[in-house]
């Protein structure tokens, strides 16, 4: 891990990796009650960030704001800014509409959470709410999909099953073809593996290594030596804020803040 | 691995002593079990019971009229010097009543349950659902008169050739009584569906309208199919609506302009003569009940099917 990634941060003091996306100034409430507090920083295009802290820390609640799904719920409200490039706009803007936002940036559940549809129309999905119905571009978009999350193989004989006849590590593999049928810029993952078996969670984690070619990933985990594996920066909060937001490698070879250290160890958390 | 011996050997439980057997708390637990076990034998009684006097009657008549003629035979005339024992026109009744009448509830039921369910805000969902269960408590005789006395005339200004008692009217107000039973069935499954389901549908760019029609619906299907039977069997095994407003001459037809009898008008209309006991046309009561009684377990059935089929799996 050490080695590879030493040979990464090389490239990168090369050639600077562009921001997909940068947070200015971004607190959330639910209510009355704040659970993000002022939270400043990017997404490098391409790479894989982790959002990690203990429980309650607010990185599902982060998370959640990059593709709006707060608004889902009354009450809640959205202070600061989260902008996405290429278009530089903040996409919390009212004037921003969220099912826009969630065209173009998907989302991967904590458990997996399939339609009760077959397989083939979970893929489809996206497709179909955009409006697509020509069998040719629906067909080669799912089977495109389903390679891209290593699910092809497995499936392609039975297509038009229903989708909860798969194993939990097939389900959420399956979401996440479902979510890059659409050729996505950012894929949210919460969680994704906390459901899964060690041999699912592998999978699962390799697939993220090779997806991260396409798209830009941010993942919460609860699991550091998950982020510690799959991600090329990696935040850490507490409590609602951003304590320390780094190159991998650092956060967990040497924090700058003691706190992130003390978490890291297992001195705390 | 030999375990090391206890230092002490266990002494000799009586009934005084701790962890001894307690015949009381037994006794009563036996006795619990055995009083809920009464309550719910009673219920399957009484339903067996109702089948077997049923069964037993019918075939009674069914010496006197054989079955094929009870089948086919197209007037039904059971107490006319000329009788004819034909249930096809209390069936077509029956059927074309009921189909009105779904064909109102089915739809408005439907989107009312979807409207509650994924769309209204809290405080009108408050508000709507204890008015449509209020619907749901008007007494059918109500429903009847209505039918008869304002919507046969407000339907006569449509079509002037609708008569005073017509199926029509009287499927429209049975499809308006039903709609709170199925939009609450409908709606309660629809609820029930995970919240993670529908966010993942609105994750990938859904509307609430796309998100209800293709995922809250089909993963409440076996939910609303329920409803939808629960419905059909109360249509088909409503009374005074009918009775009231489709008027009680049995009449083949598959027509709702026209007035006839259902199965159940007929039962009213016999019951509340003063035919004697044991003859043929009393008898016919029993005949027409045992019918009624298949059709609905017939849908009974099909419900059960279609949930075993469609189970939630989430």
């Amino acid at each position: 891990m050490v080695e590879n990634s030493t040979v990464e941060n090389l490239g990168l003091d090369a050639a600077p990796v562009p921001y997909k996306s940068e947070v200015k100034n971004l607190s959330f409430y639910y209510g009355a009650f704040s659970a993000l507090k002022n939270i400043n920083m990017v997404l490098h295009e391409k790479q894989v960030t982790a959002l990690i802290g203990p429980s309650g820390c607010g990185k599902s609640t982060f998370l959640r704001c990059f593709n709006r799904m707060h608004d889902l719920y009354p009450g809640n409200r959205y202070v600061g800014d989260i902008i996405l490039h290429p278009d530089n706009v903040n996409i919390l803007s009212r004037s921003v509409d969220p099912i826009e936002v969630r065209m173009r940036i998907s989302m991967v559940f904590q458990k997996p959470n399939p339609f009760p549809k077959s397989i083939y129309e979970n893929v489809a999905y996206g497709l179909r709410v955009r409006g697509v119905r020509q069998r040719a571009i629906l067909d080669e978009k799912v089977e495109e999909a389903l390679r891209g999350a290593a699910l092809w193989e497995e499936v392609k004989d039975r297509l038009n099953q229903l989708a909860y006849n798969l194993s939990g590590g097939q389900q959420q593999r399956l979401c996440i073809a479902r979510a890059l049928a659409t050729d996505p810029e950012i894929l949210l993952f919460d969680e994704p593996t906390s459901a899964l078996d060690p041999i699912a969670t592998a999978n699962i984690e390799e697939l993220i290594a090779d997806l991260k070619d396409k798209v830009t990933i941010l993942i919460v985990t609860h699991n550091m030596q998950q982020a510690a594996r799959v991600s090329d920066y990696t935040a850490y909060m507490y409590l609602g804020e951003l304590i320390e937001f780094d190159v991998t490698d650092t956060i967990f070879i040497k924090p700058k803040n003691k706190q992130t250290e003390d978490y890291i160890t297992g001195r705390f958390g | 691995m030999q375990l090391p011996a206890t230092a002490h050997p266990p002494d000799e439980i009586t009934h005084s002593k701790r962890l001894g057997y307690s015949y009381r708390r037994h006794l009563g637990e036996r006795f619990i079990e055995a009083l809920l076990f009464l309550m719910a034998f009673v219920s399957v009684a009484i339903t067996i019971a109702i089948v077997v006097m049923l069964v037993k009657e019918s075939f009674v008549f069914f010496e006197h009229v054989p079955l094929w003629q009870f089948l086919t035979d197209t007037q039904w005339t059971p107490l006319f010097d000329d009788a004819h024992y034909g249930i096809l026109p209390l069936i077509s009744g029956t059927v074309v009543s009921s189909a009105v009448a779904l064909l109102v509830a089915i739809p408005l039921g439907t989107i009312t349950a979807i409207y509650l369910s994924e769309f209204a805000p809290f405080a009108v969902r408050e508000v709507a659902k204890p008015f449509l269960e209020l619907l749901g408590g008007v007494p059918t005789v109500v429903y009847g008169y209505f039918a008869l006395l304002f919507v046969t005339p407000l339907l006569q200004k449509i079509f002037p050739d609708l008569p005073g008692f017509s199926l029509l009217s009287a499927g429209l107000v049975m499809g308006i009584m039903i709609i709170p039973y199925v939009s609450s069935m409908a709606e309660d499954a629809m609820r029930a569906v995970p919240m993670h389901l529908r966010e993942g549908s609105y994750a990938m760019g859904a509307t609430k309208f796309q998100t209800a029609i293709r995922v809250v619906m089909p993963a409440a299907f076996s939910g609303i199919a329920a409803a939808y039977i629960l419905g059909i069997s109360r249509a088909v095994g409503e009374t005074m609506v009918v009775a009231i407003a489709a008027g009680m001459q049995p009449n083949l037809t598959w027509n709702p302009m026209e007035p006839a009898a259902t199965i159940t008008a007929y039962i009213v209309q016999v019951s509340l003569g003063d035919l004697p006991h044991g003859s043929i046309g009393y008898q016919t009561i029993f005949a027409a009940g045992l019918t009624l009684l298949l059709l609905t377990l017939a849908f009974n059935i099909i419900g059960h099917v279609l949930r075993k089929r469609y189970r939630e799996v989430y």
